[in-house]
C-alpha cells in the first residue's frame, strides 16, 4: 500500500488501529518529495525536520493509547502568503524573501492545535496575483498531469503538491478563483469558503474584501474535516463573520434527491473549451440521474463581473501593498539616496511585473479625478452582481458551472497578454465579489487534462455544497485518478 | 487612449514606483487595454445603486480595551533592513 496515495480520513483510520505512524507518515511523504519534486517542484521552503521532530512526539501520545483527532499526525502544506512563527513567508517575492514572522496565522494556530503536522510552504504567483503561478519570483511549479503545463494559480504549488501526493492536502486562498481554478486544472477538490468563515489573522493581503482562506483535498470528506478545524469567528479578525461553525462532516450525505441547481447561460459563453463543455454537461446529466432538479438560469450582469474584479482587486492591492516600504521589514535596495528615493527603489526592485502593474492600475483608479468613474463604479456593480446571486437563490440551491473555460494550458501561453490570463478566471470570480461559498471537484477529463465542476451556494452554506459534491464524488470514480507526471 | 505616459509617471509617483523608460511604455499600453476593457461597466446606469464595499453586513467591531502580551521589541526588529539602539534606521527624512 502507498501511504502517500490516501486520504487524510484513511490515514487517520491506520493511525487509530497503530497500522501506521505519524513518523512513518512524514518519512513516506518526505520519499514522495524526493521523488517528484525535482519534476514538480510544488515547495518553496521544506520544514521536514520540524515535522519528524513533532510527528515523534505524536507518536509516543499514541503509544500510550490517546487516540488521535481526525488531523492528527496528517503532514500537510501551507501557501506561502500564511505566517508561520520562525518559517519564512516569501509571497514567492523578492521584497518578502528573507520575511520571518514573529506569529502566526490564525490558520496555522488551529492546525497545529489539531496535530497536522507541516512539512513546508508552497509556491504560488507572487502575493497571489495571477492565474498559472508563472509569477512567482523563485520557480515555475508544473502540472503534476503535464509538466509542459502551469498548475494554475495563484495557489499552484498548493495544488501540485496534493496533486502529485506530496502532502495529504494544503491550504490555499481564493481571490478571484486562486484555489479552485488551480484545483480544476489539477484534478484535485478546492473551496473557497464563504467570505469571513475562515480567519484572514496572519494571511498576508492582497484584496481584502476578496480575499479568503480555504481547503485543497484528494476529496470531498477530507475538506470537510479541514474545515471543521479552519473555520469559525477569531476576534483577531474583524471581518470574521460571528457564526457558530456547524460539524461540516453532518453534510457528507450520499444524497440530492430534489435538489434545485441552477445552470447561470452565461458562463457557457464564447471562450469555453468544447471539450471541457462537454464533460459539464455529462456532469449534469449524472446529477439529475442522481435525483437533482436541474434548470436553466440568468445572471445578468456576469459579463460585468472581470472589469469590476479587475479595478477592486488592484485597488485594494495598491492600498494593501503600501506597507512595503523598506522600512520594518522586507526587502531595501542598497544605496537609495533619500528616503522616497529609498521607497521608490526598494519596490522598483522587490515587485515583479504583475504586481507593479495591478498597483499602478489600483493607484490610478483611485486617484482624485478617478475615483468616482473606476473604484466607485465598480463598487456600485458589485452590488448588481450580488443582487442576481440573491435572486437565483430565491429559486435555485445552488449553481452549476465549469470552474475554468479551458484545461491547463502550456507555460508561456497567455503570460505576454495579462487580459488573456484574466479571463481564465471568468467563472470564478464571480463568487469572491459577492462572497458566497463556491467548490471546484473533479468531474472528468478534456484530452487527457482534469475538468472541475464548479457549485456556488448561499453565504453560509457550504453544507449544502458539500452535500452535492460528496454525492457527485460518491458515485464518480474522476478523484481516484492519478496523474502520471510527465509529459503528455 | 484613457491615460498618457505622463499620467502613468504621476501615477508611479503616487505608487512609490520607479520605472524605467521600457515599464513606462508598457504600462501605459496595457493599463490602456485595461481600461478600454473596464469601460464596458459605462453601459450600465447605477446612479441609484448602492455600492459593496465588503461583503459580509458588519459594522464597527469593537473589543474592549484590554492588555495583551505582544510581540517583543527585540521580535520586531528581527526583520527590519537596518536599526540602530532599538530603533528602525531609514535614511535622512528632511
Amino acid at each position: 500500500m502507498d501511504l502517500t496515495q490516501l486520504t487524510a480520513h484513511e490515514l487517520s483510520d491506520l493511525l487509530a488501529r497503530r497500522e501506521t505512524s505519524a513518523v512513518e507518515l512524514v518519512k513516506a511523504f518526505s520519499d514522495r518529495i524526493d521523488q517528484v519534486e525535482e519534476n514538480v517542484k510544488a515547495f518553496n521552503i521544506l520544514t521536514r525536520d520540524k515535522a519528524l521532530e513533532q510527528a515523534a512526539k505524536l507518536d509516543d501520545k499514541l503509544a500510550r493509547g490517546e487516540k488521535p483527532g481526525p488531523l492528527e499526525g496528517i503532514p500537510m502544506a501551507l501557501k506561502d502568503n500564511m505566517c508561520t512563527k520562525g518559517v519564512p513567508t516569501t509571497c514567492s517575492s523578492k521584497i518578502l524573501k528573507s520575511f520571518v514572522p514573529p506569529y502566526n496565522a490564525t490558520v496555522v494556530e488551529r492546525l497545529a492545535q489539531a496535530g497536522s503536522i507541516m512539512l513546508g510552504k508552497l509556491n504560488l504567483d507572487e502575493f497571489a496575483m495571477g492565474s498559472s503561478t508563472e509569477n512567482s519570483a523563485f520557480a515555475k511549479t508544473r502540472n503534476p498531469w503535464d509538466l509542459e503545463r502551469v498548475p494554475g494559480g495563484s495557489s499552484g504549488g498548493a495544488v501540485a503538491s496534493v496533486s502529485a501526493d506530496e502532502v495529504v492536502f494544503a491550504l490555499g486562498s481564493d481571490t478571484g478563483g486562486s484555489i479552485r481554478q488551480p484545483a480544476a486544472f489539477c484534478g484535485v477538490v478546492g473551496l473557497k469558503p464563504t467570505y469571513g468563515y475562515v480567519s484572514r489573522f496572519g494571511l498576508i493581503a492582497f484584496a481584502s474584501s476578496l480575499d479568503q482562506i480555504g481547503t485543497l483535498t484528494k476529496d470531498v470528506t477530507d475538506c470537510a474535516l479541514v474545515m471543521n478545524v479552519i473555520a469559525g469567528h477569531d476576534p483577531k479578525d474583524s471581518t470574521s463573520a460571528p457564526v457558530d461553525k456547524p460539524d461540516f462532516t453532518k453534510s457528507l450525505i450520499n444524497d440530492i434527491k430534489g435538489m434545485r441547481i441552477g445552470i447561470p447561460r452565461e458562463y457557457f459563453g464564447v471562450g469555453i473549451d468544447p471539450e471541457v463543455d462537454k464533460v459539464i454537461r455529462q456532469a449534469i446529466a449524472k446529477l439529475e440521474e442522481l435525483g437533482a432538479v436541474v434548470e436553466e438560469c440568468s445572471l445578468p450582469h456576469t459579463e460585468y463581473a472581470m472589469p469590476t474584479y479587475y479595478l477592486i482587486a488592484p485597488a485594494e492591492c495598491s492600498s494593501n501593498l503600501a506597507r512595503y516600504d523598506g522600512v520594518r521589514y522586507g526587502y531595501r535596495a542598497p544605496e537609495s539616496g533619500d528616503v522616497v528615493g529609498m521607497f521608490k527603489k526598494s519596490r522598483a526592485e522587490g515587485f515583479g511585473p504583475e504586481v507593479k502593474r495591478r498597483i499602478m492600475l489600483g493607484t490610478y483608479a483611485l486617484s482624485s479625478g478617478y475615483y468616482d468613474a473606476y473604484y466607485l463604479k465598480a463598487l456600485k456593480v458589485r452590488t448588481l452582481i450580488k443582487q442576481d446571486f440573491d435572486q437565483a437563490f430565491e429559486k435555485f440551491d445552488l449553481l452549476l458551472s465549469p470552474t475554468a473555460p479551458t484545461p491547463a494550458f502550456k507555460f508561456g501561453e497567455k503570460s505576454a497578454n495579462p487580459l488573456a490570463m484574466y479571463l481564465s478566471d471568468i467563472c470564478t470570480v464571480p463568487a469572491n465579489l459577492a462572497g458566497i461559498p463556491a467548490i471546484s471537484v473533479p468531474c472528468g477529463f478534456a484530452d487527457g487534462l482534469p475538468v472541475g465542476l464548479h457549485l456556488m451556494g448561499k453565504a453560509f452554506d457550504e453544507g449544502t455544497l458539500l452535500r452535492v459534491a460528496y454525492t457527485f464524488e460518491q458515485n464518480t470514480d474522476y478523484h481516484k485518478v492519478k496523474p502520471s507526471l510527465g509529459v503528455k | 487612449m484613457k491615460i498618457s505616459k505622463e499620467q502613468v509617471e504621476h501615477v508611479a509617483m503616487l505608487a512609490r514606483l520607479e520605472l524605467t523608460e521600457a515599464e513606462k511604455e508598457t504600462y501605459t499600453e496595457q493599463l490602456n487595454s485595461i481600461l478600454e476593457y473596464a469601460a464596458v461597466l459605462d453601459k450600465l446606469d447605477t446612479k441609484d445603486v448602492p455600492p459593496t464595499a465588503h461583503p459580509l453586513p458588519l459594522h464597527n467591531v469593537f473589543r474592549d480595551d484590554v492588555v495583551k502580551p505582544s510581540i517583543s521589541q527585540e521580535e520586531a526588529l528581527a526583520n527590519a533592513p537596518d536599526q540602530e539602539d532599538g530603533f528602525f534606521k531609514v535614511p535622512k527624512i528632511v
